[in-house]
């Protein structure tokens, strides 16, 4: 069989471990001077696509994807620190509404690059823990008609045949088929490694390439306007009681006993 | 564990659930996190009732023998009256709720107590009969007033996390607990001054100010559960103060109860005050001998937006050396942390939790490395240089650095979850050590050779000691000598003391550099300070507590 050769699309977010806050105009979620770091449905992706190659199997190229803002190089660099071989970077305008991609503009996006990059496996989260529209592997599939399995949970390559065991409800299902192929990854998948500082360092010299959506001849706008965004109601606190006679005072006083 | 819980966070993110963290004891709010949620990888002390961590192996016994029984050297001061239930009495009318006392000598409310009378490291136990929870500065002062006129003894507590047994009670002393006074009193965004009750846990605190964009000048493992009263009142060090400095220095003014009763107001917001003595400094790291703290106003810096993590595998001691004399020279201001760990303590956490170690392949020693400033980009370009100087010149072997927030708080959690783990055996011998910061580490090889040599280390279960290991913080010449054992062991503490102290005194160094003196370090305090310097302490003690019925059987 021919190598495999990898597309691992990434989005840099804001750091799942930092609380989301609504702007003002209640416009969207502030994203300023917050941390920001890979999608760590992405992380998995990588660190898959580099255990494939540790695993001995044929993996021609490693190729990390992302279209975002100046800042979202970094999170190439990290992938590139994670075992990635180049980074192609889209650079997007974040103030132009032509260049604000949803998930079908990013699908159309990143079949170019399959194209271009003559990719066979496509490993992408199974969403963006920002959007959390789920969407961009499935209709990436489709526009490449070719095979997927999503909320994988363990990946095996023979030759060109891929097996692909995912968690339904209740159990697990195994799916076989052949590459070329679209494969979303699930929390259970690996566990992603840490950037040591030696292939942080290495990471510096690997190419990587800048781009804008202008180089790829498509239209990848915006159909959707939001309108609002709120933050959930904010949970009633409790009420202190002194002792026993209160509480049952209390619960008499709300129709609880 | 850690990493499930990894998982689960992204995947409670991914879903915008509302539902509350299952992070299992602690509440952690935005930035800055550094608990990771697992059971694995906690720190220093927790609640008083989780006791018994240890999960197989041999796990600590289910009763914690009295510190009278274990030290039959100690004797209760005849001068001391005994609880009678006129004092139960007067102290009920003065309180009035029935939760804020906990009375043990009209009723059995043993299990009640418990938890008071005895310390999270299960090795010193009470035989109070009383608790008691004021409310207000005023109750504990009326408190106060009533046991000196009685000569009832007391101990003051507040999270009761010490390492020293200095919070809990020897024989019968009455417990004062701090815990309901818990308001935040005020904050001054503009000076960055806050001031609260003694009660208030570290953890709210810091929280409540992350909101506020500043910082609590003091963090520790046991953040969740400890009060900032008994942070000063035993001067604590922890994970800060190589930035931030000593709450000799933070602390502004304080708020105390003497023991008869006077309320001494001097809850200065001044940064520059010099009239007369500054009397609060005796309080500051008192440990409760001179008077009760029931509030604090401290300086709290601005919190730093931008925090990077490194983790470190290095080759020797000379090494760590080297790493922080460059930390030092290159990092400079941005630097907020540099800890010391050695090889053993990272394998103990793995063999103690089966947690993964960030590195592959085994050091002598690790490093953590935190630098905290205002600007991500300008922090990075430094940090970037840095890591490549270490790494070029083979200062490290190998190392991490932290890519997001979560792996921030799993690479702080393989220093911060050491006392912890070191627990899962049964007990741990810790000494908490200021030295020369050349010879730090020797002390450690020597303690272990000589345990070695009397046959006292080893992986079966009739050797009572597991290992020898050290950790602490680098940045303070801070030492954290620990011999976590199977069991308590007379054999092992003949061979352990007092040749650690003598070993400290010849090096000039602390025999408690941030743990206090307490019960445990009572006896040895001349190893450290001269004649003249306890006199002088004797002097202070019986001018404020002429009685002696501040937390007696302690401190000097």
């Amino acid at each position: 069989m021919s190598g495999l050769r990898i597309l691992v699309p990434v989005k840099r977010v804001i750091d799942y471990a930092v609380k989301p806050r609504v702007n003002r105009a209640q416009t969207a979620v502030e994203t300023a001077s917050v941390k920001h770091s890979m999608n760590p449905f992405d992380e998995l992706s990588i660190e898959e696509a580099v255990r494939l190659r540790e695993r001995k199997l044929p993996v021609e190229e490693i190729v990390a994807f992302t279209a975002g803002p100046p800042k979202a190089q970094d999170i190439l660099r990290t992938a590139m620190a994670m075992g990635a071989d180049k980074g192609i970077h889209v650079q997007l305008d974040e103030k132009d509404a032509s260049q604000q991609l949803e998930p079908l503009g990013v699908a159309k996006l990143l079949k170019k690059v399959v194209q271009e990059q003559k990719s066979n496996l496509v490993i992408l989260g199974k969403q963006s823990i920002d959007d959390d529209a789920g969407q961009t592997g499935q209709m990436l599939a489709g526009l490449l008609d070719w095979p997927q399995a999503t909320q994988a949970s363990k990946v095996d390559i023979e030759g060109d045949v891929v097996t692909v065991t995912r968690e339904v409800d209740g159990g697990v299902e195994t799916l076989k088929t052949k590459l070329p192929m679209v494969i979303t990854t699930d929390l259970r998948l690996n566990e992603p490694r840490y950037a040591s500082l030696p292939n942080i360092m290495k990471a510096k010299k690997k190419p990587l390439e800048k781009k804008t959506l202008r180089d790829y001849e498509e239209k990848f706008g915006a159909r959707l306007k939001t309108i609002k965004v709120t933050e959930p109601p904010p949970r009633k606190g409790g009420v202190k009681v002194e002792d026993v006679d209160g509480m049952i005072s209390k619960l008499k006083e709300l129709g609880a006993l | 564990m850690a990493t499930s819980f990894r998982f689960a966070a992204s995947l409670r993110r991914a879903s915008q659930s509302p539902r509350p963290a299952p992070c299992l004891s602690r509440f952690r709010s935005t930035v800055q996190v550094r608990w990771t949620g697992s059971t694995s990888a906690t720190s220093e002390p927790h609640q008083p009732v989780e006791k018994g961590i240890g999960k197989g192996g041999a796990a600590p016994a289910k009763v914690i023998k009295f510190t009278s029984e274990a030290y039959p050297e100690l004797q209760r001061n005849s001068r001391f009256a005994k609880l009678t239930q006129e004092h139960v009495d007067y102290f009920q009318n003065l309180l009035g709720a029935e939760s804020a006392i906990i009375d043990g000598l009209s009723k059995d409310a043993s299990e009640d107590i418990e938890p008071f009378n005895s310390d999270w490291m299960r090795k010193y136990r009470g035989h109070a009969q009383l608790v008691l929870k004021p409310q207000s500065t005023d109750e504990v002062s009326k408190i106060l007033k009533y046991c000196n006129d009685n000569l009832l003894a007391v101990v003051p507590q507040g999270g009761n996390t010490g390492l020293v047994g200095g919070s809990v009670p020897v024989f019968d002393e009455i417990v004062i607990n701090l815990q309901k006074m818990n308001n935040i009193r005020s904050f001054d965004e503009v000076s960055g001054i806050l001031v609260a009750d003694a009660g208030v846990i570290l953890e709210v605190a810091d929280n409540f100010l992350a909101e506020r964009r500043h910082i609590f000048p003091l963090d520790l493992g046991a953040k969740g559960s400890c009060q900032i009263g008994g942070n000063v009142a035993t001067n604590a060090g922890g994970l800060r103060l190589l930035r931030y400095g000593s709450l000799h220095g933070n602390v502004l003014g304080i708020e105390v109860v003497l023991p008869d009763g006077t309320i001494v107001d001097d809850l200065s917001k001044l940064r520059k005050n010099n009239t007369g003595y500054d009397i609060k400094q005796l309080f500051i790291g008192g440990e409760g001998t001179i008077g009760i703290i029931t509030g604090i106003s401290i300086l709290c810096p601005q919190r730093s937006p931008a925090i990077n993590v490194a983790y470190f595998g290095l080759e020797s001691y000379e090494k760590c050396q080297e790493a922080f004399k460059e930390a030092k020279n290159q990092l400079s201001e941005i630097l907020s942390a540099f800890e010391l760990m050695d090889g053993r303590t990272q394998k103990l956490i793995n063999r103690a939790t089966g947690k993964k170690l960030p590195l592959e392949g085994e050091h002598p020693f690790f490093c953590l490395i935190e630098t905290s400033g205002s600007n991500t980009d300008h922090d990075n370009e430094k940090l970037q240089s840095f890591l490549e100087h270490v790494m070029e010149t083979s200062i490290v072997s190998d190392g991490v650095l932290a890519q997001d927030q979560t792996q921030i708080q799993e690479l702080w959690s393989c220093r911060e979850g050491i006392p912890e783990c070191l627990g899962h055996w049964g007990g741990v011998y810790k000494y908490d050590l200021s030295l020369p910061i050349s010879d730090m580490y020797d002390l450690v090889n020597d303690v272990r050779d000589r345990l070695m040599k009397a046959g006292l280390v080893g992986d079966e279960d009739f050797h009572p000691v597991v290992d020898v290991v050290g950790y602490g913080h680098m940045g303070d010449a801070n030492l954290h000598l620990n011999v976590p054992t199977r069991r308590y062991d007379k054999e092992v503490e003949k061979q352990l003391e007092p040749f650690v102290y003598e070993w400290v005194q010849m090096k000039n160094g602390s025999i408690s550099a941030e743990h206090g003196l307490g019960i445990a370090k009572k006896p040895f305090i001349g190893y450290s300070r001269s004649d003249t310097m306890i006199r002088l302490m004797k002097q202070i003690k019986d001018l404020y507590d002429p009685n002696g019925i501040m937390n007696p059987y302690k401190y000097i």
